[in-house]
């Protein structure tokens, strides 16, 4: 499963590496992982087997269309024709973490209630540069669960400041 | 025999109609002695014999009787001390039911003592667990219904200006330290 998983990545990189857009391919690929987790309709539409390959695509590429770089939805398309579409989320992941690790950086994945200004973004990836040492890419994810603040996973570092957490401690201590 | 002899020879006149005559004083004296002597000799001895036998005999009955009447004493006396023996056995026994009946009234009386002390133990237990479990679940309940609560109160209260409030203290946080 893991094998396989590196394998989609490092092929989806290789590709992206190859046509000199691996950072846009990165950025949407995360941004397409997200949605899949985010929205149960469309991970069940690109997941249900019985919905033939092509149509899974149609369906992609009329979600994607204008929006994605046209290499990132063919990319996605492959994944998805694949019968890989459940593992999207992995594959994207790893594949940041290769095209971080080409680059010498850590990947900081941010969970946030709200979705974050690109201001926001640069002073985040910046401060959590100046906490771990070394530059990062940001990954955010739109999660309503974290309820308000942010979580933060670099690594092994984790700097929750969620309210979702708060409300979980809280609970603990009431128990 | 000698008067029918001489009545059938002879008839005789004797000398005197009621003494008799010398010769048969000295014969019949001698007879007598003769017949005494032998009488004396040889059934004198058969006449005591016999008393003696009928004497041993009589003395024999009489220790048999006598014999007799002390075994009968002496079953009297075994019967008597049955009879005590068997009144003995049976105050004993009649005593011995009652130590026993007794010593069971005692045990059970114990018995029921703590198989009641036991039983108002457990109903003790029995009574702070399901009042700690009813806490339990009491307090569970408020738990569940304050997260409830607390969870919705929260959420409605971090409007956007709270959200962009709490990114914005964490960007500062995460950056202030190393």
């Amino acid at each position: 499963m893991s094998n396989r998983i590196d394998a989609y990545a490092g092929a989806l990189a290789d590709i992206a590496e190859a046509e000199g857009v691996i950072a846009v391919v990165d950025r949407e690929l995360h941004a397409a992982a997200s949605a899949f987790e985010s929205n149960e309709q469309l991970r069940s539409a690109l997941t249900d087997q019985g919905i033939p390959a092509d149509r899974r695509q149609a369906i992609l590429e009329k979600l994607l269309g204008n929006r994605f770089h046209p290499l990132t939805a063919q990319l996605i398309g492959m994944v998805v024709g694949a019968g890989r579409g459940r593992d999207l989320p992995e594959i994207a992941a790893k594949f940041g973490q290769r095209t971080a690790s080409s680059q010498g950086h850590n990947v900081a994945e941010v969970r946030s209630a709200v979705a974050l200004t690109e201001d926001q973004q640069n002073r985040l990836a910046d401060a959590l540069a100046k906490k771990t040492g070394a530059p990062v890419n940001l990954r955010v994810v739109v999660d309503p669960k974290v309820v308000g603040g942010l979580v933060a996973t670099v690594g092994d570092i984790v700097i929750d400041g969620s309210i979702r957490t708060n409300l979980d401690q809280l609970k603990s201590r009431l128990s | 025999m000698s008067f029918s002899l001489l009545a059938a020879e002879t008839l005789y006149q004797t000398h005197s109609w009621f003494l008799p005559e010398n010769a048969e004083i000295i014969y019949g004296g001698i007879s007598s002695v003769l017949v005494f002597s032998a009488l004396g000799k040889f059934a004198l001895p058969l006449a005591k014999k016999s008393l003696n036998a009928r004497s041993e005999r009589i003395q024999a009955e009489i220790d048999s009787s006598r014999s007799a009447f002390s075994n009968a004493e002496d079953e009297a006396r075994k019967i008597r001390t049955a009879l005590g023996d068997i009144q003995g056995e049976r105050a004993r026994l009649v005593a011995e039911a009652d130590a026993q009946a007794a010593a069971l009234l005692a045990e059970g009386r114990t018995r029921i003592q703590a198989e009641a002390a036991d039983l108002e133990a457990k109903a003790e237990a029995d009574l702070a667990n399901a009042a700690g479990r009813v806490q339990a679940e009491l307090r569970g309940e408020i738990i569940r219904l304050s997260s409830i609560v607390v969870d919705e109160v929260v959420k409605t209260s971090v409007n956007a200006s709270a959200q962009q409030d709490l990114i914005e203290q964490f960007i500062s946080n995460v950056g202030a330290a190393r």
